[in-house]
């Protein structure tokens, strides 16, 4: 069953909606959609993986593709413990959100796996569409504006996707992404190329690169929290596990069509990177800050895009696992205690964060450490990640782009150590003391402590993901 | 894991223990601090010992692998010349420790993170390979920010973000610089570096470019004219324990990581260069004395003063030469004790005038003879007068500067000459206003230091005179680190 982690997901959400027809107890619909994923992870960890494209070509079952699942579990996880503490304003449509939660993540679980250009754009819609919903899901104005402008940019962004999708059609005459790399050999058409990179900016919408990224902010500042955090750790990453997968495959060949989409993928990073941080620099809002972050931190996550189309990989890469994982830790640990912090001072604002380091010591270390890993401190996995990547990029030849991303990381520490400075110098207003309840406390605790044995083990991980990704 | 790994970790494992710490007894924290750097510092004193001189090269060395996918390890290990800088390190930490006696708020963060940065830069000086060096490297702004941003004075909070920025801006060049000898030579670790011949590798990276990558990391700690502008702030405002830190052990980093890394790679490229910063070198001791005889304020007047002895550490070490070398070397330990000794009695001068202005101190000597006469000791030592550390260190420097066989250095050298009468004027200047003159009526009660303050100052300024008497103390063990390094220019 090489779809059975799918089947699982699929089935748990149809089970959420039956069960609260039934019952509308919180604790039964969040039960399910945990057991879901937990079984779901099972499968994912234990089903056979084949290098060659099943169900017709439709879907890749191979290591790449279980890599990025079983992340993926973990996030929606998270996002998923992490809700219940957000349980009172989201509690009219507890049901519907867990539902979304995990239609959206079977969409992101076929991402990576798309062999087809079909599948690639179903995959994509499922998720896009339950996030429409997921962000509008607070009604307030703010959240419904949200909703309405990522629903318009989505649907621009899916009929540019889909016209680049025709080009690559008409000039190869297959959606599949194995026949679309044979008949490119060695030759390829301008249309090809046309078609290429107008798919490219489809997906990076999902990705959140600059030209792509308005959308964001307003989405993360709208969204309830949990589904900021969902957007931000895993979305992102099944946007980015696409491009990996549909351009290493499909438009991957030696004539050169993957140096051009490779370069034109530097090019981005560098913009989305530099544009995001210059932006974030003027945050006052933490969500905002931290979706101007995520833009910063897709631009370094392309970097490694790039080098898979200017090294001529065909296949995922262990180096943008890595990235991908300590991102994720690093943004269950931000996102949760930002759900559990603001949830207690009413506020979103940086400002209103000041004294957290005397009001709750544990908050504060979780925060700081998820901070110093997004900022790529010595010690954490962000940091580790960033020079995996950088190594690669040199490697590449791209020692111009290694260069703008150094810089970059150092603009970023300003934003980042406001924070820590606000949180650890600020005056409180209020000097009562934050709890951290016991289920989102875990699973930060956990991505925490993640971080740093990434941090000062990274092989650990680095060689596992290499193995299954390389290894049949 | 060998003794030289304890000593790297051992204030670490202590911070970690202050930080599980129950209870809100200033004391406690302070004796568990005193007792690891001391201890730290004895396990320093037996590796200084026991460093077999006649042996030379890397001693005491721990290898783990670490990451094989990019081939790096847990490699450290020490030769004179930073065994030299552990353990200037480990002695300023303990001092550093006694002058923060006052510290009353959230002590137990305050040596916590004091400890970590001693981890940081002992690890600093005892890596073997470039990836674990910037990562102790990168570290070290961590604690700084908070020891700089929580307890310093004035703009504290500016002054620690200007630091960090500055820093992290120099590291990242750095850090593309050690990316860049990666990608060319499939290494980290320094012995094997030291082995290869680059021009044998040439692979469209420049060698020039990765020794200008490199240096800037080391520019800005040093700092070289013009990365200095955070160091006033900086120095001025962090707390005693981080001007002591900062201005005795973290330039050090500096001085050494251009001696070790830019030069030992890359001697070619450092000898084609080598005008070019014997000329900076110049500014750096004129430029920084110039404005120190400007300052009002006692702490940016050692502040600029430490700016303009750096200098000296950049001309020998650009003279390219044994005598050159050996003087910027002892050059850095002199300087660590001076610069510590002129920042604790700068502190308990402020501490307990209440003011930082030297035109607003005045006949002190007459209250605080002992204080008096110590910062006296590490004037003359700032000024290099014979039997100090300083003129050990700076004549060492002259003449090897006087003999390099860069364009120009002779000339240079001589103009270099005015930084000793710079250093006269300043020095002299601020022991003049502060201690002597006219006895000020509101600083008649004050009474003299006490005697854990007569303690570690009186223990630096004996380091002064030891090294300025018997400066084979410390030459014995560098011989044959600057040995090697100057072989690499025909002698």
């Amino acid at each position: 069953m090489y779809i059975l982690p799918e089947i699982i997901i699929a089935a748990s959400a149809l089970a959420i909606i039956i069960a609260d027809l039934i019952s509308r107890k919180p604790v039964i619909i969040t039960t399910i959609a945990i057991v879901g994923i937990a079984a779901s992870l099972i499968a994912a960890c234990t089903s056979t993986v084949t290098f060659e494209p099943v169900f017709d070509g439709m879907l890749f079952i191979d290591g790449w593709s279980r890599l990025l699942k079983v992340l993926l579990l973990v996030v929606a996880g998270s996002v998923v413990i992490a809700s219940t503490d957000y349980h009172a304003r989201l509690k009219h449509s507890w049901a519907e959100f867990h539902a979304l939660v995990l239609f959206s993540l079977l969409g992101m679980m076929l991402m990576p796996s798309a062999g087809n250009l079909i599948s690639a754009f179903i995959a994509i819609e499922i998720t896009s569409i339950s996030f429409f919903v997921m962000v509008g899901m607070l009604k307030t104005p703010l959240s419904s504006e949200a909703s309405l402008k990522m629903m318009l940019t989505g649907g621009i962004a899916a009929a540019v996707m889909l016209y680049g999708m025709a080009f690559i059609f008409g000039s190869t005459g297959s959606t599949s992404l194995a026949e679309i790399a044979l008949s490119s050999q060695p030759d390829f058409s301008s249309g090809l190329l046309l078609g290429a990179l107008l798919l490219l900016a489809g997906l990076l919408f999902e990705a959140g690169a600059v030209p792509f990224h308005m959308w964001l902010p307003d989405a993360y500042e709208g969204a309830p929290t949990p589904v900021t955090m969902y957007l931000s750790a895993g979305s992102k990453l099944a946007g980015i596990a696409v491009i990996a997968r549909v351009f290493s495959m499909g438009l991957n060949n030696p004539g050169g069509l993957g140096a051009d989409w490779g370069m034109a993928v530097a090019v981005i990073s560098a913009l989305t990177m530099t544009l995001g941080n210059v932006l974030a620099l003027q945050q006052s809002n933490i969500k905002r800050l931290l979706a101007y972050s995520g833009i910063v931190h897709t631009g370094y996550m392309l970097i490694a895009v790039a080098t898979i189309g200017l090294g001529g990989q065909v296949s995922g890469d262990e180096k943008l696992f890595f990235y991908m994982a300590s991102f994720a830790l690093a943004e269950i640990a931000v996102f949760t205690a930002v759900i559990v912090i603001t949830r207690q001072i009413g506020s979103d604002r940086i400002e209103d964060l000041a004294g957290l380091a005397r009001r709750s010591p544990l908050l504060f270390a979780i925060m700081s450490i998820g901070i110093f890993s997004l900022m790529g401190l010595p010690l954490t996995a962000g940091f580790m990640a960033k020079l995996f990547i950088f190594t690669s990029a040199v490697d590449n030849g791209l020692l111009w782009l290694m260069i703008i991303a150094v810089l970059n990381t150092v603009i970023s520490a300003y934003y980042y150590l406001r924070i820590i400075r606000v949180m650890w110098l600020g005056k409180p207003s209020d000097g009562s003391a934050l709890s951290l309840p016991k289920a989102p406390g875990l699973i930060s605790i956990f991505s925490a402590l993640g971080i740093l044995l990434l941090g000062i083990a990274p092989y650990l991980l680095l060689k596992l993901a290499e193995n299954i990704i390389f290894i049949p | 894991m060998g003794i030289l790994s304890i000593t790297i970790f051992l204030p670490a494992a202590g911070a970690l223990l202050l930080s599980v710490l129950p209870g809100k007894n200033a004391r406690i924290p302070r004796a568990v601090a005193l007792a690891v750097t001391f201890l730290t510092l004895v396990l320093s004193c037996v590796l200084f010992a026991s460093y077999d001189r006649s042996l030379g090269g890397f001693q005491f060395v721990d290898a783990l692998s670490w990451i094989p996918a990019i081939n790096s390890s847990y490699h450290v290990g020490l030769d004179g010349l930073s065994l030299s800088l552990v353990t200037l390190t480990s002695l300023l930490a303990v001092i550093a420790v006694l002058a923060s006696r006052h510290i009353t708020s959230q002590p137990k963060a305050f040596f916590a993170w004091l400890l970590l940065l001693q981890s940081c830069i002992i690890g600093v000086f005892s890596s073997l390979d470039l990836l674990l060096f910037f990562i102790f490297w990168e570290l070290e702004v961590v604690p700084l920010y908070f020891l700089i941003s929580t307890w310093g004075s004035n703009r504290k909070e500016r002054s620690a973000i200007k630091y960090v920025l500055y820093t992290l801006f120099g590291s990242a060049f750095m850090l593309a610089g050690i990316v860049a000898l990666y990608f060319t030579t499939g290494t980290f670790s320094l012995p094997e570096l030291y082995n290869t011949d680059f021009a044998m590798l040439a692979n469209g990276i420049p060698l020039a470019a990765m020794f200008f990558l490199l240096l800037a990391g080391f520019a800005v700690k040093l700092p070289i004219f013009p990365f200095h502008t955070w160091l006033p702030d900086t120095y001025s405002d962090a707390p005693t324990a981080g001007s002591i830190m900062l201005a005795g052990a973290l330039s050090k980093m500096g001085g050494y990581g251009i001696a070790r890394i830019c030069l030992g790679l890359f001697p070619d490229t450092a000898a084609s260069f080598s005008s070019l910063f014997m000329g900076l070198a110049v500014v750096n001791i004129i430029y920084g004395g110039a404005i120190a005889l400007r300052q009002k304020e006692i702490k940016r007047i050692i502040a600029y003063s430490s700016f303009s002895h750096m200098g000296f550490v950049l001309l020998g070490i650009f003279s390219l030469n044994e005598i050159g070398l050996t003087g910027a070397a002892l050059q850095m330990v002199s300087h660590g004790l001076i610069i510590g000794l002129l920042f604790a009695g700068a502190a308990i001068l402020v501490k307990r005038t209440g003011t930082s202005r030297i035109d607003e101190m005045g006949g002190l000597a007459r209250q605080m003879p002992v204080l008096c006469g110590l910062v006296f000791v590490a004037a003359i030592g700032a000024m290099g007068v014979p039997s100090s550390s300083g003129f050990v260190a700076e004549v060492s420097v002259y003449l090897g500067a006087f003999s390099a066989s860069a364009e120009a250095a002779k000339i240079i050298t001589i103009i270099s000459l005015v930084g000793i009468l710079l250093a006269a004027s300043y020095m002299l200047n601020m022991v003049m206003k502060v201690f002597f003159g006219p006895v000020r009526e509101s600083f008649a009660s004050l009474p003299d230091i006490g005697s854990v303050e007569k303690l570690y100052l009186g223990v630096l300024a004996t380091g002064i005179f030891t090294v300025g008497l018997y400066p084979q103390l410390i030459t014995t063990v560098l011989k044959p680190a600057i040995k090697g390094l100057a072989v690499l220019w025909g002698g």
